[in-house]
């Protein structure tokens, strides 16, 4: 008879180990669902896996990595703070959305004003619109005690309607001989978030990731915030008596969450997508929930774990153009990591062992 | 500007509440034994398909609605293990759970994209539903409708006047004395938990195949997100979700009865009402968390 044996601590060793092991097994479990599409399970996975980097085609696709990856690792360590802290942000596609429209709105109406300070003005909108949507669950969870999680969901559908709204209405393109979408803001060199080295796909986003993972790295490690965040997640009453104020840190964790996901919609709005669509989002605000779990709220493992998904969803392209694997087996890919990942964590937590006798 | 029927408009609310309904009911269930399940969502999307695709195959929509409360149980057999045997977080596995039932739906979906589905047989009423407006309103739906209606006064006798109620709900209020006194708490809650499931696969199978009545990718839109709010606005009591659900059935009706006549407000405005007044309302409700079950989300290991 097996027995679980809570441990003392979590296990050091299982805590790094679990995430690349849930990523094998889901390996495993993926190749067995794509054979029973019918594929070759070792041709899908490493056309997954292995081709957009290292195949034939891989200089196309190495860029796409990064621009992929960005507002993935970019929301996703918003919503880290948040997890450890025991506040769940799980509207960042909403903020991401509103973040992508508030920027994108200050491109549009200097419209065609050549001038240096289009581009950063718009990246303060879209981190404050996205840092505004995310009050709206911070403020009613602190004043009223409301869900933040069902709230905060609740405005990802709001969001979806008010994308289209402006889509269809107030940003539709004056010249786009009535389609629906914004002027493309690739065509407005002051707005157009362009790559900073021509071909690597690394534009702004991408900097403003690798910034945001080294600045939550030094909040967690070095600065008493980041202690309260930790703390207020794994010891909420010692937390109190530590003098940590419950609502000061749902509202800076929502902020920080929102403004960042606000950042990744408004880059990719000015950039990878270019215009204001009702298609926009592609869900980027789930997919980063996962991204933050597989990196175990680590900024550094939420980096790797942002280029794995970037990678599944590349290769996942690749797969559907190559052997006709429905993108929809790609989503259900996703979703079995973050499964076996909860699954596997079990032994991150407890200690497995072989029931002994007791003596009496 | 055309008018609205109200006999026509209380006759859809009554359609549009059902999933809900049996969405929150199996949720409140879930909760009253200290479990949250945030997989609402992908539980339904998962019947809606499931159910869809073996009404579609059988030509018995009844067949399907069978397959639907397998499809969720199946699904929430997933979410007991993780949370109930791996110890796992339950918002987490909540989240997991919808996110894997979308991708799942969506794959299993391919190819029944523009079907119709086998109609649903409606009880005959005889002389009753020529009743004017009456008639319309309560003798003019399918099956589930009644069904739905059916299992609210089952669950409220359930938890209030049986021992296996009573056993439910020392489980969710507290798990450590209910495991002192005996009683099985992960066994338990892992029933609670299929119920759950079952119950929102109804509830998607109703969407998928009466209401709309088609396939069409995240056709849940949300429906499981409102489901789990409607528990906290029900303050965990069964007859409250039944108003619940006719309330924000009405809500989903009215906006869609406003887009059709013509309106000048963009319909994509109309659209948000629903998710705006789930906000408005659990605003409200949420001032009073006191009837919670004690135990609610977290997790339970056995001392020995």
């Amino acid at each position: 008879m097996l027995r679980m044996e809570k441990r003392p601590q979590p296990s050091r060793i299982w805590t790094w180990a679990s995430p690349p092991l849930a990523v094998v097994v889901t390996m495993i479990a993926g190749g067995a669902l794509f054979a029973a599409l019918g594929k070759d399970p070792g041709e899908a996975i490493a056309t997954i896996f292995w081709n957009p980097l290292f195949g034939e085609f891989a200089f196309y696709y190495r860029p796409q990595l990064l621009i992929k990856a960005a507002p993935l690792v970019l929301i996703a360590i918003g919503l880290s703070l948040g997890f450890r802290a025991g506040v769940w942000n799980i509207g960042a596609e909403g903020q991401y959305i509103v973040g992508a429209l508030t920027g994108a709105a200050v491109g549009l109406a200097f419209y065609p004003l050549e001038s240096r300070v289009v581009f950063p003005l718009m990246v303060l909108a879209g981190a404050l619109g996205g840092c505004a949507w995310a009050m709206i669950p911070a403020l009613l969870r602190v004043r009223f005690g409301t869900n933040e999680i069902l709230v905060s969901l609740m405005l990802v559908y709001v969001a979806e309607q008010l994308l289209a709204a402006m889509a269809l209405g107030p940003m539709r393109n004056p010249d786009g001989r009535g389609f629906p979408g914004s002027r493309n803001l690739r065509d407005y060199p002051a707005a157009h978030n362009a790559e900073i080295i021509e071909g690597t796909g690394m534009h702004w986003g991408v900097a403003a990731a690798v910034i945001a993972v080294i600045l939550a790295h030094a909040l967690l490690s070095r600065h008493l915030l980041g202690f309260h965040i930790r703390l207020a997640g794994q010891a909420p009453r010692a937390a109190r008596f530590a003098g940590v104020r419950p609502g000061r840190l749902v509202v800076i964790c929502l902020g920080v969450s929102g403004a960042l996901a606000g950042l990744a919609g408004m880059f990719e709005v000015a950039g990878p997508a270019g215009q204001v669509s009702i298609d926009f989002n592609v869900g980027y605000g789930f997919t980063a929930i996962i991204v933050a779990f597989l990196g175990r709220l680590h900024p550094v493992g939420i980096l790797l774990a942002g280029l794995l998904m970037a990678l599944t969803y590349i290769g996942g392209e690749m797969a559907q153009s190559t052997l006709g694997l429905p993108a929809a087996a790609i989503q259900l890919f996703q979703g079995m990591l973050l499964f076996f990942l909860l699954a596997v964590d079990v032994l991150t937590n407890y200690r497995i062992r072989l029931r002994r006798a007791e003596a009496a | 500007m055309g008018a609205i029927d109200p006999g026509l408009l209380l006759a859809a609310l009554m359609v549009a509440a059902t999933p809900l309904l049996l969405a929150a009911l199996g949720e409140l269930v879930v909760e009253r034994a200290g479990v949250l399940n945030l997989g609402v969502e992908g539980m339904m999307i998962t019947g809606a398909i499931c159910g869809f695709a073996v009404a579609v195959n059988s030509g018995s929509p009844l067949m399907g609605f069978v397959a639907a409360a397998g499809g969720g149980a199946a699904l929430a057999l997933l979410f007991a293990a993780l949370t109930q045997l791996a110890l796992a977080n339950q918002v987490a596995s909540g989240l997991a759970l919808t996110l894997f039932g979308l991708g799942l739906s969506s794959l299993l979906g391919q190819g029944y994209v523009g079907i119709k589905p086998p109609p649903m047989p409606r009880p005959d009423f005889g002389q009753l539903s020529d009743v004017p407006v009456l008639g319309q309103v309560l003798f003019s739906h399918d099956l589930m409708v009644y069904l739905a209606l059916a299992l609210v006064a089952a669950v409220w006798a359930m938890l209030n006047h049986t021992r296996a109620g009573l056993i439910l709900r020392a489980v969710g209020e507290n798990h450590d004395a209910a495991h002192a006194l005996g009683y099985r708490v992960v066994r338990v809650r892992v029933l609670a938990i299929m119920f759950g499931g079952s119950c929102a696969g109804l509830g998607g199978a109703h969407i998928s195949l009466v209401r709309v009545p088609q396939w069409t990718e995240g056709m849940t839109a949300g429906a499981g997100w409102i489901a789990l709010a409607l528990v906290v606005f029900a303050s965990w009591r069964a007859g409250r979700v039944l108003l619940g659900a006719w309330l924000f059935g009405g809500v989903t009706v009215l906006q869609l009865n406003l887009q059709a006549t013509g309106l000048a407000i963009p319909v994509e405005y109309l659209s948000m009402s629903p998710y705006l007044i789930t906000i408005f309302v659990l605003v409200i409700m949420s001032a009073d968390r006191s009837r919670a079950p004690g135990s609610l989300g977290r997790t339970f290991h056995a001392p020995h």
